[in-house]
Protein backbone atom coordinates (compact mmCIF):
# COMPACT_ATOMS: atom_id res chain seq x y z
CA UNK A 1 0.00 0.00 0.00
CA UNK A 2 1.40 3.51 -0.84
CA UNK A 3 2.10 6.27 1.65
CA UNK A 4 -0.59 8.78 1.39
CA UNK A 5 -3.08 6.48 0.56
CA UNK A 6 -6.57 6.64 2.16
CA UNK A 7 -6.11 3.84 4.26
CA UNK A 8 -3.34 5.39 6.47
CA UNK A 9 -5.57 5.39 9.61
CA UNK A 10 -5.74 2.64 12.02
CA UNK A 11 -8.50 0.39 11.30
CA UNK A 12 -9.03 0.61 15.33
CA UNK A 13 -7.84 2.93 18.11
CA UNK A 14 -4.84 0.68 19.97
CA UNK A 15 -3.59 1.13 23.65
CA UNK A 16 -0.37 2.57 23.09
CA UNK A 17 1.31 1.25 26.28
CA UNK A 18 2.03 -2.02 24.67
CA UNK A 19 5.47 -2.98 25.01
CA UNK A 20 4.97 -5.88 22.64
CA UNK A 21 4.14 -3.77 19.42
CA UNK A 22 6.97 -3.93 17.19
CA UNK A 23 5.57 -1.46 14.12
CA UNK A 24 2.67 -1.14 12.02
CA UNK A 25 1.31 -2.84 8.56
CA UNK A 26 -0.90 -0.82 5.89
CA UNK A 27 -4.16 -3.27 4.57
CA UNK A 28 -6.53 -2.18 2.14
CA UNK A 29 -8.72 -1.24 5.36
CA UNK A 30 -6.21 0.97 7.00
CA UNK A 31 -3.12 0.21 9.55
CA UNK A 32 -2.28 -2.72 11.63
CA UNK A 33 -0.04 -3.10 14.54
CA UNK A 34 2.63 -5.38 14.56
CA UNK A 35 2.83 -7.47 17.75
CA UNK A 36 5.78 -9.08 18.93
CA UNK A 37 6.40 -12.92 19.43
CA UNK A 38 8.96 -12.52 21.64
CA UNK A 39 7.99 -11.98 25.73
CA UNK A 40 9.95 -9.77 27.38
CA UNK A 41 10.21 -9.47 31.59
CA UNK A 42 7.47 -7.01 31.82
CA UNK A 43 5.57 -9.68 30.04
CA UNK A 44 6.89 -12.51 32.62
CA UNK A 45 6.27 -9.62 35.80
CA UNK A 46 3.05 -9.32 34.67
CA UNK A 47 2.18 -13.32 34.17
CA UNK A 48 3.38 -13.55 37.89
CA UNK A 49 1.16 -10.77 38.94
CA UNK A 50 -1.94 -12.30 38.03
CA UNK A 51 -1.41 -15.75 39.14
CA UNK A 52 -0.98 -14.45 42.40
CA UNK A 53 -4.08 -12.37 41.53
CA UNK A 54 -3.20 -8.83 41.79
CA UNK A 55 -4.71 -6.88 39.12
CA UNK A 56 -5.48 -10.01 37.81
CA UNK A 57 -9.10 -8.91 36.25
CA UNK A 58 -7.68 -5.90 34.40
CA UNK A 59 -5.38 -7.76 32.46
CA UNK A 60 -6.17 -7.08 29.35
CA UNK A 61 -5.60 -5.64 25.51
CA UNK A 62 -7.66 -3.64 23.10
CA UNK A 63 -10.01 -6.07 21.28
CA UNK A 64 -9.64 -5.82 17.84
CA UNK A 65 -7.10 -6.97 14.77
CA UNK A 66 -3.20 -7.57 14.97
CA UNK A 67 -0.63 -8.48 13.01
CA UNK A 68 2.17 -11.17 13.24
CA UNK A 69 4.54 -10.58 10.91
CA UNK A 70 4.22 -9.22 7.29
CA UNK A 71 0.70 -11.32 6.97
CA UNK A 72 -1.05 -10.54 3.51
CA UNK A 73 -4.65 -11.01 2.40
CA UNK A 74 -4.02 -15.02 2.06
CA UNK A 75 -2.49 -15.47 5.78
CA UNK A 76 -4.57 -17.42 8.51
CA UNK A 77 -6.94 -16.07 11.08
CA UNK A 78 -6.10 -16.98 14.42
CA UNK A 79 -9.23 -15.89 16.78
CA UNK A 80 -8.50 -15.16 20.44
CA UNK A 81 -9.26 -13.64 23.58
CA UNK A 82 -8.18 -9.97 25.15
CA UNK A 83 -7.11 -11.54 28.55
CA UNK A 84 -3.30 -10.57 28.44
CA UNK A 85 -2.05 -14.00 29.39
CA UNK A 86 -3.57 -15.75 27.05
CA UNK A 87 -2.26 -13.29 24.20
CA UNK A 88 0.96 -13.64 25.42
CA UNK A 89 0.52 -17.58 25.32
CA UNK A 90 -0.84 -17.44 21.64
CA UNK A 91 2.16 -14.78 20.37
CA UNK A 92 5.07 -16.56 21.93
CA UNK A 93 4.27 -19.58 19.88
CA UNK A 94 4.01 -17.52 16.45
CA UNK A 95 7.35 -16.71 15.84
CA UNK A 96 8.31 -16.47 12.27
CA UNK A 97 4.83 -16.77 10.85
CA UNK A 98 2.84 -14.61 8.88
CA UNK A 99 -0.98 -14.65 10.59
CA UNK A 100 -3.77 -11.92 11.63
CA UNK A 101 -4.95 -12.27 15.20
CA UNK A 102 -8.47 -11.52 15.79
CA UNK A 103 -8.45 -10.34 19.33
CA UNK A 104 -12.25 -10.70 21.00
CA UNK A 105 -13.36 -8.46 23.96
CA UNK A 106 -13.97 -11.41 26.79
CA UNK A 107 -13.62 -8.85 28.95
CA UNK A 108 -9.81 -9.46 30.39
CA UNK A 109 -11.20 -13.41 30.53
CA UNK A 110 -9.32 -16.35 29.00
CA UNK A 111 -11.23 -18.05 25.80
CA UNK A 112 -12.41 -21.25 28.24
CA UNK A 113 -14.03 -19.21 31.09
CA UNK A 114 -15.64 -16.57 28.80
CA UNK A 115 -16.66 -19.26 26.13
CA UNK A 116 -18.47 -20.71 29.07
CA UNK A 117 -19.51 -17.09 30.22
CA UNK A 118 -20.68 -16.89 26.37
CA UNK A 119 -18.65 -13.68 26.00
CA UNK A 120 -16.06 -15.52 23.60
CA UNK A 121 -19.12 -15.81 21.67
CA UNK A 122 -20.83 -16.12 18.32
CA UNK A 123 -22.58 -12.61 18.76
CA UNK A 124 -18.73 -11.13 19.63
CA UNK A 125 -17.00 -12.78 16.67
CA UNK A 126 -19.71 -11.53 14.51
CA UNK A 127 -19.28 -7.84 15.52
CA UNK A 128 -15.59 -8.16 15.60
CA UNK A 129 -15.46 -9.46 12.30
CA UNK A 130 -17.26 -6.17 10.98
CA UNK A 131 -15.50 -3.62 13.24
CA UNK A 132 -12.39 -4.44 12.36
CA UNK A 133 -13.51 -4.58 8.59
CA UNK A 134 -12.03 -8.20 8.32
CA UNK A 135 -13.54 -8.90 5.02
CA UNK A 136 -11.41 -6.05 3.50
CA UNK A 137 -8.41 -7.56 5.19
CA UNK A 138 -8.47 -10.57 3.98
CA UNK A 139 -9.34 -12.45 0.63
CA UNK A 140 -10.29 -16.09 1.91
CA UNK A 141 -13.30 -16.97 4.52
CA UNK A 142 -11.85 -18.81 7.40
CA UNK A 143 -11.09 -18.69 10.75
CA UNK A 144 -9.13 -20.63 13.39
CA UNK A 145 -10.46 -20.60 16.50
CA UNK A 146 -9.04 -22.13 19.81
CA UNK A 147 -10.92 -25.39 20.16
CA UNK A 148 -11.89 -24.28 23.95
CA UNK A 149 -13.64 -21.87 22.46
CA UNK A 150 -16.36 -23.91 21.29
CA UNK A 151 -18.54 -23.96 24.06
CA UNK A 152 -19.25 -20.63 23.42
CA UNK A 153 -19.39 -20.30 19.06
CA UNK A 154 -22.04 -22.15 17.31
CA UNK A 155 -20.20 -22.36 13.91
CA UNK A 156 -23.01 -22.84 11.66
CA UNK A 157 -24.47 -19.47 13.08
CA UNK A 158 -21.10 -17.73 12.43
CA UNK A 159 -20.67 -19.12 9.12
CA UNK A 160 -24.56 -18.45 8.21
CA UNK A 161 -24.17 -14.50 9.40
CA UNK A 162 -20.66 -13.78 8.41
CA UNK A 163 -19.64 -16.06 5.31
CA UNK A 164 -16.63 -16.95 7.66
CA UNK A 165 -15.99 -21.10 8.27
CA UNK A 166 -14.83 -21.64 11.80
CA UNK A 167 -12.16 -24.23 11.73
CA UNK A 168 -11.09 -25.14 15.60
CA UNK A 169 -7.66 -25.30 16.25
CA UNK A 170 -5.84 -27.46 18.55
CA UNK A 171 -6.28 -26.86 22.34
CA UNK A 172 -3.18 -25.77 23.11
CA UNK A 173 -1.41 -22.23 21.60
CA UNK A 174 2.01 -24.44 21.33
CA UNK A 175 0.18 -26.45 18.71
CA UNK A 176 -0.77 -23.87 16.46
CA UNK A 177 2.69 -23.95 14.19
CA UNK A 178 2.06 -28.00 13.75
CA UNK A 179 -1.43 -27.14 13.20
CA UNK A 180 -0.90 -24.76 9.86
CA UNK A 181 1.97 -26.72 8.76
CA UNK A 182 -0.28 -29.82 8.98
CA UNK A 183 -3.14 -28.45 6.55
CA UNK A 184 -5.55 -26.89 9.01
CA UNK A 185 -5.74 -30.17 11.05
CA UNK A 186 -5.61 -31.13 14.31
CA UNK A 187 -4.18 -34.24 15.74
CA UNK A 188 -5.81 -36.12 18.09
CA UNK A 189 -3.19 -35.38 20.53
CA UNK A 190 -3.71 -31.66 19.86
CA UNK A 191 -7.65 -32.02 20.70
CA UNK A 192 -6.94 -33.14 24.56
CA UNK A 193 -6.61 -31.16 27.39
CA UNK A 194 -4.36 -32.16 29.66
CA UNK A 195 -3.97 -31.17 33.24
CA UNK A 196 -0.51 -32.10 34.53
CA UNK A 197 1.28 -31.55 37.66
CA UNK A 198 2.84 -27.73 36.58
CA UNK A 199 -0.97 -27.45 35.24
CA UNK A 200 -2.30 -27.67 38.43
CA UNK A 201 0.49 -26.03 40.51
CA UNK A 202 0.27 -22.53 38.65
CA UNK A 203 -3.16 -22.23 39.80
CA UNK A 204 -2.83 -22.88 43.48
CA UNK A 205 -1.26 -19.09 44.30
CA UNK A 206 -5.19 -18.22 43.33
CA UNK A 207 -6.64 -20.65 45.50
CA UNK A 208 -5.10 -19.45 48.11
CA UNK A 209 -5.11 -15.67 47.87
CA UNK A 210 -8.71 -15.65 48.52
CA UNK A 211 -8.91 -17.59 51.61
CA UNK A 212 -6.73 -14.34 53.16
CA UNK A 213 -10.09 -12.87 54.34
CA UNK A 214 -11.39 -15.85 55.91
CA UNK A 215 -8.57 -16.97 57.42
CA UNK A 216 -7.95 -13.31 59.06
CA UNK A 217 -11.51 -13.77 60.33
CA UNK A 218 -11.29 -17.06 61.92
CA UNK A 219 -8.06 -15.78 63.53
CA UNK A 220 -10.14 -12.74 65.06
CA UNK A 221 -12.59 -14.51 66.46
CA UNK A 222 -10.53 -16.87 67.69
CA UNK A 223 -8.21 -14.25 69.35
CA UNK A 224 -11.41 -12.44 70.80
CA UNK A 225 -12.36 -15.53 72.40
CA UNK A 226 -9.46 -16.07 74.26
CA UNK A 227 -10.00 -12.29 75.50
CA UNK A 228 -13.45 -13.45 76.71
CA UNK A 229 -11.87 -16.47 78.38
CA UNK A 230 -13.49 -19.17 76.42
CA UNK A 231 -10.34 -20.34 75.06
CA UNK A 232 -7.11 -20.74 74.86
CA UNK A 233 -6.16 -20.90 71.88
CA UNK A 234 -3.10 -20.88 70.74
CA UNK A 235 0.20 -21.55 68.41
CA UNK A 236 -1.15 -25.01 68.14
CA UNK A 237 -4.76 -24.17 66.52
CA UNK A 238 -2.81 -21.58 64.54
CA UNK A 239 -0.41 -24.12 62.84
CA UNK A 240 -3.41 -26.44 62.55
CA UNK A 241 -5.76 -24.53 60.58
CA UNK A 242 -2.87 -22.99 58.31
CA UNK A 243 -2.10 -26.86 57.20
CA UNK A 244 -5.24 -28.01 57.15
CA UNK A 245 -5.70 -25.01 54.04
CA UNK A 246 -2.61 -25.45 52.67
CA UNK A 247 -3.72 -29.16 52.23
CA UNK A 248 -7.03 -28.00 50.67
CA UNK A 249 -5.93 -25.41 48.64
CA UNK A 250 -2.00 -26.50 47.29
CA UNK A 251 -1.62 -30.03 48.12
CA UNK A 252 -4.94 -31.83 47.24
CA UNK A 253 -4.34 -29.92 43.81
CA UNK A 254 -0.84 -31.05 42.93
CA UNK A 255 -1.63 -34.64 43.85
CA UNK A 256 -5.03 -34.78 42.90
CA UNK A 257 -4.88 -37.68 40.11
CA UNK A 258 -3.29 -39.99 42.97
CA UNK A 259 -5.49 -39.45 45.74
CA UNK A 260 -7.82 -42.09 45.88
CA UNK A 261 -11.79 -41.69 45.17
CA UNK A 262 -13.37 -39.21 42.60
CA UNK A 263 -15.51 -35.89 44.52
CA UNK A 264 -12.58 -33.48 45.60
CA UNK A 265 -14.01 -32.90 48.77
CA UNK A 266 -13.25 -36.06 50.05
CA UNK A 267 -9.70 -36.05 48.68
CA UNK A 268 -9.10 -33.14 50.41
CA UNK A 269 -11.01 -34.36 53.83
CA UNK A 270 -8.59 -37.75 53.14
CA UNK A 271 -5.78 -35.53 53.42
CA UNK A 272 -7.24 -33.69 56.15
CA UNK A 273 -7.37 -36.63 57.79
CA UNK A 274 -3.80 -37.39 57.86
CA UNK A 275 -2.73 -33.83 58.73
CA UNK A 276 -5.60 -33.91 61.80
CA UNK A 277 -3.67 -37.64 63.15
CA UNK A 278 -0.35 -35.97 62.62
CA UNK A 279 -1.37 -32.59 64.76
CA UNK A 280 -3.23 -34.64 67.11
CA UNK A 281 0.53 -36.73 67.46
CA UNK A 282 2.10 -33.40 67.81
CA UNK A 283 0.30 -32.53 70.88
CA UNK A 284 0.84 -35.04 72.72
CA UNK A 285 -1.38 -37.72 72.10
CA UNK A 286 -1.66 -40.40 73.38
CA UNK A 287 0.71 -40.20 75.59
CA UNK A 288 1.17 -37.46 77.72
CA UNK A 289 -0.90 -36.51 80.64
CA UNK A 290 -1.70 -33.11 78.96
CA UNK A 291 -3.36 -34.81 76.15
CA UNK A 292 -6.95 -34.28 75.43
CA UNK A 293 -9.33 -36.47 73.72
CA UNK A 294 -12.17 -34.00 73.41
CA UNK A 295 -9.77 -31.53 71.50
CA UNK A 296 -8.31 -34.37 69.88
CA UNK A 297 -11.87 -34.98 68.67
CA UNK A 298 -12.22 -31.57 67.90
CA UNK A 299 -9.03 -31.11 65.22
CA UNK A 300 -10.76 -34.67 63.68
CA UNK A 301 -13.75 -33.39 63.27
CA UNK A 302 -12.69 -29.75 61.72
CA UNK A 303 -8.90 -30.14 60.02
CA UNK A 304 -10.23 -32.85 57.46
CA UNK A 305 -13.75 -30.82 56.87
CA UNK A 306 -11.34 -27.44 56.37
CA UNK A 307 -9.11 -29.33 53.41
CA UNK A 308 -11.87 -30.95 52.09
CA UNK A 309 -13.99 -27.55 51.62
CA UNK A 310 -11.33 -25.98 49.98
CA UNK A 311 -10.35 -28.59 48.11
CA UNK A 312 -13.76 -28.83 46.61
CA UNK A 313 -13.40 -25.18 45.71
CA UNK A 314 -10.97 -26.22 43.20
CA UNK A 315 -13.11 -28.00 41.35
CA UNK A 316 -13.92 -24.76 39.57
CA UNK A 317 -10.08 -24.73 38.22
CA UNK A 318 -10.25 -28.19 37.19
CA UNK A 319 -10.31 -28.77 33.38
CA UNK A 320 -12.90 -31.87 34.02
CA UNK A 321 -15.90 -31.50 36.40
CA UNK A 322 -19.05 -31.35 35.31
CA UNK A 323 -21.94 -29.63 37.01
CA UNK A 324 -24.08 -32.42 37.84
CA UNK A 325 -21.08 -33.81 39.53
CA UNK A 326 -20.37 -31.09 41.34
CA UNK A 327 -24.00 -30.42 42.32
CA UNK A 328 -23.73 -34.17 43.71
CA UNK A 329 -20.99 -34.27 45.13
CA UNK A 330 -21.64 -30.71 46.85
CA UNK A 331 -25.59 -32.31 48.15
CA UNK A 332 -23.30 -34.68 50.46
CA UNK A 333 -19.87 -32.42 51.27
CA UNK A 334 -21.68 -29.19 52.39
CA UNK A 335 -24.40 -30.48 54.69
CA UNK A 336 -21.15 -33.20 56.23
CA UNK A 337 -18.66 -30.13 56.52
CA UNK A 338 -21.56 -27.88 58.27
CA UNK A 339 -22.14 -30.28 60.71
CA UNK A 340 -18.61 -31.61 61.23
CA UNK A 341 -17.00 -27.82 62.05
CA UNK A 342 -20.01 -27.26 63.87
CA UNK A 343 -19.63 -30.25 66.76
CA UNK A 344 -16.09 -29.73 66.06
CA UNK A 345 -16.29 -26.16 67.56
CA UNK A 346 -18.22 -27.30 70.25
CA UNK A 347 -15.42 -30.45 71.22
CA UNK A 348 -12.73 -27.63 70.91
CA UNK A 349 -15.17 -25.32 73.62
CA UNK A 350 -15.45 -27.43 75.60
CA UNK A 351 -12.24 -28.45 75.97
CA UNK A 352 -11.33 -24.99 76.49
CA UNK A 353 -13.81 -24.99 79.76
CA UNK A 354 -12.12 -28.55 81.06
CA UNK A 355 -8.73 -26.96 80.66
CA UNK A 356 -10.09 -24.04 82.74
CA UNK B 1 -2.84 -40.18 34.91
CA UNK B 2 -5.94 -39.82 33.91
CA UNK B 3 -8.55 -37.94 35.67
CA UNK B 4 -11.62 -39.43 36.52
CA UNK B 5 -14.87 -37.23 37.96
CA UNK B 6 -17.78 -38.68 39.36
CA UNK B 7 -19.88 -41.53 37.07
CA UNK B 8 -23.14 -41.54 35.73
CA UNK B 9 -24.04 -37.84 36.47
CA UNK B 10 -23.86 -36.07 32.59
CA UNK B 11 -27.38 -34.27 31.02
CA UNK B 12 -25.68 -35.34 27.69
CA UNK B 13 -28.02 -37.03 25.28
CA UNK B 14 -27.52 -38.10 21.88
CA UNK B 15 -30.33 -38.25 18.87
CA UNK B 16 -28.60 -40.97 16.51
CA UNK B 17 -31.33 -40.20 14.18
CA UNK B 18 -30.96 -36.68 13.49
CA UNK B 19 -26.77 -37.07 13.22
CA UNK B 20 -25.86 -36.98 9.65
CA UNK B 21 -21.84 -38.05 10.98
CA UNK B 22 -20.06 -34.20 10.33
CA UNK B 23 -17.68 -35.26 13.45
CA UNK B 24 -18.35 -31.36 14.83
CA UNK B 25 -18.95 -32.57 17.88
CA UNK B 26 -15.85 -35.14 17.82
CA UNK B 27 -13.84 -31.99 16.64
CA UNK B 28 -14.85 -29.78 19.46
CA UNK B 29 -15.36 -32.41 22.26
CA UNK B 30 -12.73 -31.86 24.72
CA UNK B 31 -12.38 -35.24 26.75
CA UNK B 32 -13.15 -37.28 23.57
CA UNK B 33 -16.54 -38.38 24.32
CA UNK B 34 -17.65 -39.08 20.54
CA UNK B 35 -16.36 -41.17 18.44
CA UNK B 36 -17.71 -42.12 14.74
CA UNK B 37 -18.97 -45.71 13.95
CA UNK B 38 -20.67 -46.46 10.78
CA UNK B 39 -20.82 -43.01 9.60
CA UNK B 40 -22.51 -41.62 12.98
CA UNK B 41 -21.76 -40.04 16.13
CA UNK B 42 -21.77 -42.17 18.79
CA UNK B 43 -21.21 -41.68 23.09
CA UNK B 44 -18.14 -43.68 23.52
CA UNK B 45 -16.97 -42.00 26.58
CA UNK B 46 -19.91 -41.20 28.81
CA UNK B 47 -18.38 -40.37 32.47
CA UNK B 48 -15.49 -37.89 30.64
CA UNK B 49 -18.09 -35.60 29.98
CA UNK B 50 -17.89 -32.06 31.65
CA UNK B 51 -21.08 -30.58 30.36
CA UNK B 52 -19.38 -27.71 28.68
CA UNK B 53 -21.94 -27.44 25.84
CA UNK B 54 -19.54 -26.98 22.71
CA UNK B 55 -20.94 -30.31 21.41
CA UNK B 56 -24.53 -29.26 21.64
CA UNK B 57 -24.06 -25.71 20.27
CA UNK B 58 -21.52 -26.77 17.23
CA UNK B 59 -24.31 -29.63 15.98
CA UNK B 60 -25.76 -28.07 13.05
CA UNK B 61 -28.25 -30.77 13.47
CA UNK B 62 -29.65 -30.51 16.79
CA UNK B 63 -28.58 -33.50 17.64
CA UNK B 64 -27.18 -33.05 21.01
CA UNK B 65 -28.91 -32.31 24.03
CA UNK B 66 -27.03 -31.51 27.51
CA UNK B 67 -27.56 -28.36 29.64
CA UNK B 68 -24.20 -27.02 29.78
CA UNK B 69 -22.65 -25.10 32.98
CA UNK B 70 -19.63 -24.89 35.09
CA UNK B 71 -17.85 -27.12 37.39
CA UNK B 72 -17.35 -24.77 39.78
CA UNK B 73 -18.46 -25.45 43.89
CA UNK B 74 -17.30 -21.64 44.46
CA UNK B 75 -19.68 -20.26 41.57
CA UNK B 76 -22.88 -22.97 43.28
CA UNK B 77 -22.08 -21.76 46.63
CA UNK B 78 -21.97 -18.04 45.14
CA UNK B 79 -25.55 -18.91 43.25
CA UNK B 80 -26.61 -20.08 46.23
CA UNK B 81 -25.86 -16.87 48.71
CA UNK B 82 -27.18 -14.44 45.69
CA UNK B 83 -30.18 -16.94 45.00
CA UNK B 84 -29.00 -17.34 41.34
CA UNK B 85 -28.40 -19.93 38.99
CA UNK B 86 -24.62 -21.13 39.58
CA UNK B 87 -23.04 -18.40 37.48
CA UNK B 88 -18.71 -18.59 36.62
CA UNK B 89 -18.69 -14.76 37.62
CA UNK B 90 -15.08 -14.72 39.89
CA UNK B 91 -14.66 -11.68 37.92
CA UNK B 92 -16.83 -9.39 40.39
CA UNK B 93 -14.40 -10.02 42.79
CA UNK B 94 -15.88 -12.36 45.05
CA UNK B 95 -12.91 -13.79 45.69
CA UNK B 96 -13.37 -17.58 45.26
CA UNK B 97 -10.98 -20.01 42.91
CA UNK B 98 -8.72 -19.69 40.25
CA UNK B 99 -10.85 -20.59 37.45
CA UNK B 100 -11.37 -17.47 35.02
Amino acid sequence: MEKGSCASKPIMEYRKEGNWIDGNIETTAGKVQQVQTQLTIVDTVGAWKVRWGINRMNYKINPGIYAVGSPDDTSPVLVTANYKLTFDALRRELTGLKVWILVLDTEGVNVWCAAAKGTFGTKEIVTRISKTKLTRIVSHRTLILPQLGAPGISAHEVLKQTGFKVVYGPVNAKDIKGFIQNGMKATAEMRIVKFNTYDRLVLTPMELVPTIKITLMIFGILFLLNLMGLGPFGLIDFYAYIGALFIGCVLTPVLLPWIPGRAFAWKGWLLGLLWAVVVNILNGWPQMTSYNIVEALGYLLILPSISGFFAMNFTGASTYTSISGVLKEMKIAVPAITISIGLGIIFMLISGFIQI
Amino acid sequence: MKHQYLKNVTTLKLNTNACTGCERCIEVCPHQVFALKNGKSEIINKDSCMECGACAKNCPFMAIEVRPGVGCAAAVISGWLKGDEPSCDCSDGCGSGGCC
